[in-house]
């Protein structure tokens, strides 16, 4: 049996060499959906980050007692609940946000990064390594989100996190970019800067 | 693991297995638990969401009805013609005299339940404006509605007649152009206005 992950292994892998957003492309709905501003991004990663901490640490505690032709449902179970349990917080203390995200709270329970991660670390693994996961898996999707946020902000509306950085006398605002083409667009350019960015640091 | 687990699945598939309620015991435990911590959060967390819903339903009124001052502004409970109790708003002016009401209404949408909150004037004939507080229409279609052209149409049309949802440009004045083609969304949007006058006016306007 292939021997599993450290901890600490698995929080670095979550960063960067396993980036949800540029390594595995996983998790793409939330990544095209909320990224045309940084302060929804942000929010979206947060809220991810949570369900993901919690989804994994339940998961790790009951591991030995899930079969293995019912584990999906008790993975679903278990993020539905802490996606509720999130959306029902945003509605009471970020309201305003909670409206923006609008359906996209709720589909963070079909994310596929937290089901695998379920899958992958926290049915195999302790609370503590599952915890060290979830947190370099968030990190690695909080950097994925923002990136592509920052990119599509600036360009979009010349601002970051509301912030003026680019003042409308010398730039008009590209409008595509904080529509869903400038996702796609800005989705497809960072991915391959990362490609070439790996590629070159491989070959040296 | 893993490993083990499946493939001692797939050499004895003629395993008698427990029956499937027992089986699923942990399902159905842990089901119970995360109803519990549910329930908690909604107890706990619901009235706040329902305050922020009134928040933004009195932010909006003065953009409802002209000349409005939110804080004089009256909450009444009152019957429709459902027999259920609803909140409506008896707008008031700075010196406290009624220049209109507030009206909340839902409905079906394409995608789910819209919320709006309707504008009046104090005969309940004339809409004074139209806000959407909630909604889950199509991202880039349905969701228009949200948007100030399609929703400033509704002030100042009269609501002795229904209002329609028209794909093109209206030629009756009781017929609203439509976000899209498809005008379900917009529909939704003007049967809710409808069926919302209609359920609250009476017992509206027996209000002293």
């Amino acid at each position: 049996m292939k021997t599993l992950p450290s901890a600490g292994q698995r929080f670095i892998n979550g960063i960067i060499p396993e980036n949800p957003t540029y390594r595995l492309l996983l998790g793409m709905c939330p990544t095209l959906a909320v990224t045309n501003n940084v302060k929804a991004a942000l929010t979206m990663a947060f809220a991810t980050t949570f369900v993901l901490f919690c989804s994994n640490i339940m998961i790790s505690l009951i591991r030995n007692l899930l079969k293995p032709h019912l584990r999906i449902l008790v993975f679903t179970l278990t993020i539905a609940t802490f996606v509720t349990v999130v959306d029902r917080l945003l509605a009471a203390y970020m309201y305003e946000m909670s409206k923006q995200l609008g359906p996209y709270i709720p589909l963070i329970i079909v994310n596929c990064i937290i089901i695998s991660r379920c899958e992958a670390c926290a049915s195999l693994q302790n609370p503590f390594i599952s915890a060290c996961d979830a947190l370099g898996v968030g990190i690695g999707f909080t950097l994925g989100l923002v990136s592509i946020a920052t990119v599509r902000e600036i360009l979009g509306s010349g601002t970051w996190l509301g912030f003026t950085i680019l003042p409308p006398e010398i730039w008009t605002p590209w409008s595509i970019m904080i529509l869903p083409p400038g996702a796609f667009m800005t989705l497809g350019v960072l991915l391959a800067a990362v490609n070439y960015i790996q590629s070159k640091y491989k070959t040296e | 693991m893993e490993t083990n687990q499946s493939n001692e699945i797939s050499q004895t598939p003629e395993v008698k297995r427990p029956h499937y309620l027992i089986q699923a015991w942990l399902v159905i435990l842990l089901s119970v638990f995360y109803g519990a911590i549910l329930v908690y959060v909604q107890i706990h967390l619901g009235p706040q969401i329902e305050k922020n819903k009134t928040a933004a339903t009195f932010a909006q009124i003065p953009a409802l009805v002209e000349g409005a001052d939110a804080s004089k502004t009256e909450s009444l409970t009152i019957t429709g013609t459902d027999g259920k109790p609803a909140t409506v708003y008896r707008v008031k002016n700075e010196n406290g005299e009624a220049i209109g009401w507030v009206f909340p209404g839902s409905g079906q949408g394409f995608g789910d339940t819209i919320q709006l909150i309707i504008g009046l004037d104090p005969k309940i004939e004339t809409l004074t404006g139209l806000y959407v507080l909630d909604q889950k229409e199509t991202p880039g279609l349905g969701n228009f509605i949200t948007g100030e052209n399609f929703r400033g149409q509704f002030a100042g049309k009269s609501v002795l007649v229904p209002l329609r949802a028209k794909a093109g440009e209206p030629e009756n004045p009781e017929e609203i152009r439509a976000v899209t083609g498809a005008t379900i969304s917009s529909t939704a949007v003007c049967d809710i206005v409808n069926a919302t006058v209609a359920k609250y006016k009476e017992a509206a306007l027996t209000q002293n």
